[in-house]
Parts: C-alpha cells; sequence; structure tokens
C-alpha cells in the first residue's frame, strides 16, 4: 500500500511514552521531520483509554476517548510510537462508539490512525543509512501491535535497512511479555513469570538491546531486566532508529 | 423429559434471528486438494506409513495369495473375516485347509466374545475407499463385515483397491453418497491405534489393533511409460 | 456487593507457578504442540481459506440451531438412535443413570467427553453403585489418582513417565516399576480389555452431531470409543447442544481442522460415524443407542448475539496450546471442568461472571488465542466484554451474574481515572508530579506493590515528553 506521501502528520505521544520513554516521542517526531513531513503536537493528549477500556468500564475510556480525538479535526494522518495505543484507536474505538452520535467522526479517526513503523514503512518508505557502531539486537513484537494492528514485520524491515545491526531471533518472539495492562497488577505472580521467561529468552539471545513498539512491554521487560549486572537493557524502536541515524 | 425439550428449544427460538441470512459456504479450499489417481496411491501410503501402517502389493487376482503368505509367515493361528463378502469368498476358495485357520464371523458377538477377544490373532475386512489428501481407509462394517473384526483383533488386515481412493474425505463423502445415507457404522481408520497420553511419547497399539496391514491392490488402468 | 464464593485463579496460579517439574512439563509439551501444529499448516492462505469455511460452518449452524436440533432428533428416531433432552447436568446425570438402572447395567466404560466431565456424571455414578472407568489412556491415568483433566484433548499432561510409572506399580495389580512408555500402555491395555469385555454400557462424548443423517461423530487415536461405543449391549453418547452442524459433508472441513489444530495430525486414527444401533442383520454393536443433549447454560449464552461464538467451540484445545498464562500455570490452576482461553469464556458464563471475575482477568489480552482458534472466536473481545459484565449490570444483559463482580474501589478508580484524563491540565499536573518525585513514589501503593512483587519500581523520565516540547518546541530536524 503505498498512499501519496502527506506533507503533514499530527503525532499521538501516548501517555506511556509521554511519562517514562520522552527520549523515543522525540525520536518518532524528528524521524518524521527527517522524511520530509511536517509535524503537529497537539496539546491536551491524554490516554487513548485503553486501560478502562480492557476492564469493562466503557463509559469512562469513551469519556476520555472523545476529548483525545477532538484534538485531530484535520484530515491527516495520526501517528503512534505505539502498536498498542494504534491498535486500541484503529480498532476498538469503532466498536467502543458503535451507536453513539459521534461514531461516524471516530471511525474517520480511527481510519487515519498508524502505528510509526507501519508509517514510515509503507508511506514514507524511508530509506535509512546506520552511522552506529556495529551492535547486536533482538526484537521483542508487542502482542497488541502484531495481532490488534496487524504489523508485518515493519520494525524488523527497518532495522534490516541498519548495516552495522545484527537482528539476533528472540525465541518465542510472538509470545506475551506478560505484560497486558492491569494484568501486570491484577495477576502479577504469572505476569512477572511471563517476563522472567521473556528476559531469560531475551538474554539468550547474546543482544545487549531489546526493542519493542510499545512501552508496556518494554516496562515490563526491564523491569526483570533492571538488576545491577544485566548485560541487556530495553530501548524503543523510534529512540535506537534515530540514535542510529543521524550524525551528531 | 419433553419438557426440557420444549424448555430448551423455546429459548432457543426465543432468541435465534430467522431473518439473519446465513454466510455462503465456500468449499474452493476443499475442491483444489486434487492428484491424479497414482499420486493418491502415493500420497496415502505416504501417510498411513508415517503413522506405522504397513503395505502389501498385490495384483487384483493374486490378493488372497499375498494375504495366505503373510498369515503363514507372521504364524497366525487364525484369521477372522466376514464370509458373506465377494472378498470373503474368494479368501474362503483358495484358502488351505492346513496352516492359519480362517474363521467366519457369521454369529452374533455374544455367543463367541471370548474367544474373539483371546483367540483372534487377526481380522480381515475389505475398504469401501481410501483419502489420499491424508492417509486412511474408509469401511463401512455391518452384516457382512461386523463392526469388531477391525477393532478387536490385534493385527488388522485391510484390502483396498487404488481405484477406490479418493482426493479428501470431503470427496469421498460425497462419491459414497455418505451425506444422503449412511450405514449403521462408517469409519475412517488411519492406522494402528496410538496414544500420546504419556508425555506425548507415541505408543502403538493402546486398545485396537497394533497392527494395521493394507493389502494394496493396483488396480488401475496401466499408464504408458 | 462482591460475589459469593469467588474463586480465586491468582492464588491457585501463584502455587501452581512455584512448581518447578509442572512448569517444566507444561512448557515442554506445548512448544512441541505449537511446532506441530505449524508444520500442518505450512501455507497460510491455505489455513485461513479453511478457517473461515470451518467458522462459516460453525456459525451456520448456530444460526438454524433449534432448527438443526428438532431435525437430528427426527434423524436419530429414523435411525433408532433415541433422543434425550436435559437442561442442567443434574437432569442429565439423573437421565443417564435411570437408563442404566432399568437395564440393571452396573459396569461402565467411558470414551472421552468433557461434557461428561462437566455433569461430573462419574462421581454421580459411583454415589449410585456404577462403577464408570475412563478408558481413555489419559484419563485412566487421572482417573486413578482421582485427578481431574488439566488439558482437554491430552488429560494428563501435566504428569511425566516417572509419576505415571510409580502409579501403575501402586495401582495395578502385579504391575512391575518400569519408565518405559510401550509397557506402560500394555499394562493399561491389559486391564482395559477386561473391563470392555465386562461392560454393560459405554458412554461417549460426540464430537459432531449430523442432522440430516443422524449420525454421531466420534474422533479419536487410541480406539477405546470405538471399544466403548461397540462392545457393549448399551451405549449412551452424551452432547453440548451446541455441537449439531445440518451435513456430512459440513464435518468433512471441521474434522481436517479440528486434529491439525489440536495435536498436529494431519487425521486421527479413528474417525467413526455412528448412525444407529445394531441392525436386524448384524452380528455385533449396541443392542440401544441413546443420544442426551445437554442444555446447562448453553441456550442463555446463545441468546447473546457477541457471546454466542463461544459456541462454536469445537474443542481442539489449540487455544490452551498456545496460551502464555496457560503454558505456566497448567490447566489445574483454572479449577474448572474447561481450562485455558475456552475456558476462561465458558466458564464464567456456566457458572456467573463474579465468582469468576478473577478468571476473567487472568489474560493480558495477548491474542495468541484467537489468532489460532479455527473457528475465529474473538477470545479477547469476549473476555473484555465479560470483564464488562461482571462490573455492570447492564439492563437487556442476559449473562449469569452479571454486575456481581462490582466494587466501590474499582468503580471509584476508574471514576477517577476518567476525571484526570478528560481534563489535560489535571494530567499535566500528575504527569509533572510523577516525574519531579519519580525516585520517592512510596512503594507501598497498591498497583506498585504488586508491579514490584517481581519487578523493579518502574522510573518515570526527569520530564515528560509533553513538558519538553512545551519548553523546547518542536525539535526541527
Amino acid at each position: 500500500m503505498t498512499a501519496a506521501k502527506p506533507q503533514k502528520v499530527y503525532f499521538y505521544g501516548t501517555c506511556l511514552v509521554d511519562l517514562f520513554f520522552p527520549d523515543a516521542g522525540m525520536a518518532g517526531i524528528q524521524l518524521l521531520q527527517r522524511a520530509g513531513v511536517e509535524v503537529v503536537f497537539p496539546e491536551g493528549q491524554t490516554c487513548c483509554g485503553q486501560p478502562a477500556y480492557n476492564c469493562g468500564f466503557f463509559e469512562e475510556a469513551r469519556a476520555v476517548a472523545r476529548t483525545q480525538v477532538a484534538l485531530f479535526p484535520q484530515d491527516l494522518p495520526v501517528i503512534l510510537p505505539s502498536g498498542s495505543c494504534a491498535g486500541m484507536m484503529k480498532h476498538h474505538y469503532p466498536d467502543l462508539f458503535h451507536g453513539e452520535p459521534d461514531e461516524v467522526e471516530v471511525r474517520a479517526f480511527s481510519a487515519r490512525v498508524y502505528e510509526l513503523t507501519q508509517f514510515l514503512v509503507e508511506v514514507l518508505e524511508v530509506k535509512l543509512k546506520d552511522l552506529g557502531e556495529p551492535v547486536k539486537v533482538t526484537w521483542h513484537s508487542s502482542c497488541h501491535a502484531v495481532r490488534d494492528l496487524g504489523l508485518k514485520g515493519e520494525p524488523q524491515a527497518l532495522i534490516g535497512q541498519l548495516a552495522n545491526v545484527e537482528l539476533a531471533p528472540l525465541a518465542r518472539e510472538r509470545e506475551c511479555c506478560g505484560f497486558g495492562g492491569t494484568f501486570s497488577v491484577r495477576h502479577p505472580e504469572i505476569s512477572g513469570a511471563m517476563a522472567c521467561d521473556k528476559a531469560a529468552d531475551a538474554f539468550a539471545t547474546g543482544a545487549s538491546v531489546v526493542l519493542s513498539t510499545d512501552g508496556g512491554c518494554l516496562l515490563n521487560v526491564q523491569g526483570v531486566l533492571e538488576a545491577p549486572a544485566a548485560p541487556v537493557r530495553v530501548q524503543h524502536i523510534a529512540e535506537f532508529l534515530w540514535e542510529r541515524t543521524h550524525a551528531r | 423429559m419433553s419438557d426440557a425439550r420444549t424448555a430448551i428449544l423455546d429459548r432457543l427460538r426465543a432468541a435465534a434471528s430467522p431473518g439473519e441470512a446465513l454466510p455462503a459456504l465456500d468449499s474452493t479450499v476443499l475442491e483444489r486438494r486434487h492428484w491424479p489417481p497414482a499420486e493418491r496411491v502415493l500420497r496415502l501410503r505416504r501417510g498411513m506409513e508415517a503413522v506405522h501402517t504397513e503395505f502389501l502389493e498385490a495384483g487384483p487376482e493374486g490378493w488372497p495369495a499375498v494375504i495366505l503368505a503373510f498369515c503363514e509367515r507372521e504364524g497366525l493361528k487364525n484369521l477372522l473375516y466376514g464370509p458373506g463378502t465377494s472378498a470373503g469368498a474368494r479368501l474362503a476358495e483358495v484358502w488351505p485347509a492346513d496352516g492359519t485357520r480362517l474363521v467366519p464371523y457369521d454369529r452374533p458377538v455374544e455367543t463367541f466374545k471370548e474367544e474373539l477377544f483371546q483367540a483372534v490373532d487377526a481380522g480381515f475386512t475389505t475398504t469401501v475407499g481410501g483419502v489420499a489428501e491424508t492417509g486412511g481407509l474408509l469401511l463401512e462394517p455391518g452384516p457382512l463385515e461386523p463392526r469388531l473384526l477391525s477393532l478387536v483383533p490385534p493385527i488388522h488386515l485391510a484390502l483396498l483397491f487404488a481405484s477406490t481412493i479418493q482426493d479428501t474425505l470431503w470427496s469421498a463423502i460425497r462419491a459414497l453418497g455418505w451425506g444422503q445415507a449412511l450405514p449403521p457404522n462408517a469409519l475412517l481408520i488411519s492406522g494402528p491405534s496410538k496414544t500420546a497420553d504419556i508425555e506425548q511419547t507415541l505408543a502403538y497399539g493402546v486398545h485396537g489393533p497394533r497392527r494395521l496391514i493394507v493389502i494394496l491392490v493396483n488396480d488401475l488402468p496401466r499408464t504408458p511409460a | 456487593m462482591p460475589a459469593e464464593t469467588e474463586i480465586h485463579f491468582r492464588e491457585a496460579a501463584a502455587k501452581a507457578l512455584l512448581d518447578p517439574q509442572l512448569r517444566a512439563n507444561f512448557r515442554r509439551a506445548m512448544d512441541g504442540l505449537i511446532a506441530k501444529r505449524q508444520a500442518q499448516f505450512p501455507d497460510p492462505k491455505d489455513l485461513q481459506d479453511l478457517r473461515d469455511l470451518s467458522t462459516a460452518i460453525r456459525s451456520r449452524s448456530l444460526l438454524s440451531l433449534p432448527d438443526l436440533l428438532e431435525q437430528l432428533e427426527t434423524s436419530c428416531a429414523r435411525n433408532g438412535i433415541q433422543v434425550h433432552w436435559a437442561e442442567t447436568c443434574e437432569q442429565g446425570n439423573t437421565l443417564i443413570l435411570n437408563l442404566l438402572k432399568a437395564r440393571g447395567a452396573t459396569k461402565l466404560v467411558k470414551g472421552k467427553s468433557m461434557v461428561s466431565e462437566e455433569m461430573h456424571l462419574n462421581a454421580f455414578l459411583e454415589e449410585h453403585g456404577i462403577e464408570a472407568l475412563e478408558s481413555d489412556l489419559g484419563e485412566y491415568i487421572i482417573q486413578l489418582d482421582g485427578e481431574t483433566p488439566s488439558h482437554i484433548i491430552m488429560p494428563a499432561i501435566h504428569k511425566n513417565k516417572g509419576q505415571i510409572a510409580r502409579q501403575f506399580s501402586q495401582k495395578i495389580k502385579n504391575a512391575k516399576y518400569t519408565e518405559d512408555v510401550d509397557e506402560l500402555t500394555a499394562m493399561a491395555r491389559q486391564v482395559l480389555r477386561q473391563k470392555f469385555f465386562e461392560a454393560d454400557a459405554g458412554i461417549s462424548g460426540v464430537n459432531f452431531a449430523v442432522a440430516e443423517t443422524g449420525t454421531l461423530c466420534l474422533v479419536e487415536n487410541e480406539g477405546n470409543g470405538r471399544m466403548s461405543t461397540h462392545v457393549p449391549p448399551l451405549h449412551i453418547a452424551v452432547m453440548g447442544l451446541e455441537k449439531v452442524v445440518a451435513r456430512l459433508e459440513e464435518v468433512a472441513p471441521l474434522y481436517a481442522i479440528l486434529t491439525r489444530s489440536a495435536t498436529g495430525q494431519p487425521v486421527s486414527t479413528y474417525f467413526n460415524l455412528i448412525s444407529g444401533p445394531r441392525g436386524p442383520e448384524e452380528k455385533d454393536g449396541p443392542r440401544e443407542v441413546h443420544l442426551v443433549i445437554l442444555d446447562n447454560g448453553r441456550s442463555r449464552i446463545y441468546g447473546d448475539p457477541q457471546l454466542r461464538a463461544t459456541l462454536r467451540c469445537i474443542r481442539c484445545g489449540a487455544c490452551m496450546n498456545h496460551c502464555p498464562v496457560y503454558t505456566r500455570v497448567g490447566g489445574h490452576a483454572y479449577e474448572a471442568v474447561y481450562p485455558g482461553p475456552i475456558g476462561k469464556i465458558l466458564t464464567p458464563q456456566l457458572e456467573g461472571v463474579g465468582v469468576r471475575h478473577d478468571l476473567i482477568h487472568g489474560s493480558s489480552l495477548c491474542g495468541a488465542c484467537a489468532e489460532v482458534c479455527p473457528v475465529e472466536i474473538p477470545i479477547p473481545d469476549i473476555l473484555v466484554r465479560l470483564r464488562r459484565e461482571a462490573t455492570h449490570a447492564d439492563a437487556g444483559s442476559k449473562v449469569a451474574g452479571k454486575g456481581t463482580g462490582r466494587t466501590l474501589t474499582e468503580d471509584l478508580a476508574w471514576r477517577a481515572w476518567a476525571a484526570v484524563l478528560q481534563r489535560p491540565r489535571l494530567y499535566r499536573a500528575s504527569a509533572w508530579l510523577a516525574t519531579r518525585f519519580r525516585r520517592f513514589i512510596p512503594g507501598g501503593l497498591p498497583l506498585l506493590r504488586a508491579w514490584t512483587m517481581s519487578r523493579t519500581k518502574p522510573l518515570p523520565a526527569p520530564r515528560s515528553l509533553q513538558e519538553r516540547l512545551r519548553s523546547e518546541g518542536l525539535p526541527h530536524v
């Protein structure tokens, strides 16, 4: 799919990137700008509403979602540095607003939503030039990015453009890391066990960085990797791509 | 419990949406599983050998001799069979008086259940076809070939004519008319009885036959070389 | 109002997680099953076409369910199969007991049937002096130990051969201790052959029932299903009312996708089509065949257009094989007949969403289950719906126990959440506090305490993205 290259896009930061991974947000904006696109970052962003939606508190989720949709009135693509939040906005908003008076507007909004790497690959067709030192990384697919949103290897394709980066395959790459939003605190024992297994698989690759599209997964895996001497760290894909491809 | 029946059906009917169109069934995925006759034979064999089925090849005339040779080679005391089928009659015709005893299954099971469970070495049945896609034999047990003939004896010998092998179970159901009417029992068998219930380790011969021997009769028209 | 006698998945799961043997058994088994299924579907398009067809067949069957059930009854009657209906498990059990009693049957062999597990039929019959012996090897193994299945297809998957060897040597007469799987299997064969020989009646489940031809389809590998249904003089089959399809042709693709999804086999050893008792000329087969059709809450599930998809299930177990939660805690932690993802949506609908509130939340909504489901049941969407049902008593909802999982704490928490996130200034203020005092967030906060049980405390950035953008403006490349 190659849509006409837009001049201008909206950027939606997401709450997790806003609070925990602001560098990834910055990097995402810069990757877009470098591809020749003007980035608009509307004020008033909070959260896509997914936590309440996933717990069945639809009215609360809808009230929050409504305020967010209103921030993006122009017919421009909306880019998110998260597969999970993008999946929520793209595929679950239409369900959440089914039968509501503003369903049509919301559906039109949802149709404009993209995850960052998806947009970089499919629409902007970016070409990256690696300026970094040789490094070995591994990739964790966020469940919602691949299963809700339907990413088909776009992040890996971008990593593949980097000459000095070796992508080590992660065992059970598509298995959940155990985050699952409220699941991580409602069922911390199971969630923790899943995160530990994911960290062990990551460790076994010999990579020094685990990359992902999603702050939730990163936060979760980081939580078990953060022992003082752990040889693996986590990093958001946007931040990694930007770090390696801009001249300092 | 007719009251339970009424209550259940009433609840279902109250919830049913009669106006709703039934989704269409696109069976292309089944139709494209199609092979020439000779390849069907190979596929069936490959599928069944993968689950420990053994094959003996025979010609349209010589198959009874192949069965006889097998029984003698294995030192079988007896072979249970259905005397009413034409294949059964053929077998009886050529069977010698000494060696493996040919035992007809021509009585109600109650009259010889103990013998069936304890003393029968092998059972012989015909088949009404085969399934190329996955491997498998199609059987129609009944008055002429009782149901337990292919189940209780430790060895099951089955006669299969190559020309009766269908592409898939789906096409076999159509070809055999099973969708319209079925005998009280019809069967697909792909191999000897097996289980993987202990640590996913395959073990053969758990309840049914330990060995399945297919006497494969090549009755396909010769293709010019 | 908290639900009465709530069952806590969290506690049972936490216990299971501490058993390294159990975790290793499940991990190894599930990794193997995932690989075997994958090998059966080399072509993604072919798989999707087969799933589409299977889903359409199951959806069609459900759309005309009441008609098909009546047609099945008529066709069965024509074939000499007697049909009985049970609204509840209790009714079903009594019905079966009466059938057995009337014929003086005291020894029963059983083929594998999850519906009979749902009815707790064995325990009921034993109470009434009838021996009900499980004959599927896996079911036999767990019955020896008085356990319940930990997987719907492989009931003894939680045990390794050492455990089974010990158990056989203690519980089977004259059995020696051996870990050789062939020898263990042969021991069970010997015991069970005698039982088939002696049995007065056989009970089986039903994988598919065909309305047009009045046929009961049974899928199996061992031959115990055929033994149970053809050797004893009486055969009683039990099925959930959703198992019916219109035509035999429709069974072929369902069967094809069932065995591949379940155990990665292109075909099972036996596919047994039963359309009647012993005919007048036949030498063997049961004198009587009965079919018990069980509701037990299914017609209520049927009443909800979204939840109805639950009834499409063909019980392949692929959802549990691919579930990261099931893989780690095993089947028993669910304390339910149906474990894993399908159990997570079916059990609460049968037993009540309030008492099973904890179970409904025991999922990261990763979607691995829906991705492999051969009939495309949207399990994560249904879980979200059931989470709603548990905490809201919506008018018009027929869900059992709706609203009984509601707590004031959760209500207030989500209200506060929404209040803050609808007000960007409040959100910004909270973000400012979280980033400024990032190292001083009290670890004793309830959610944070749960998080830090196995993870370090998450550390917010020194300044949020929005704060940086506001003070520095957008970057310029």
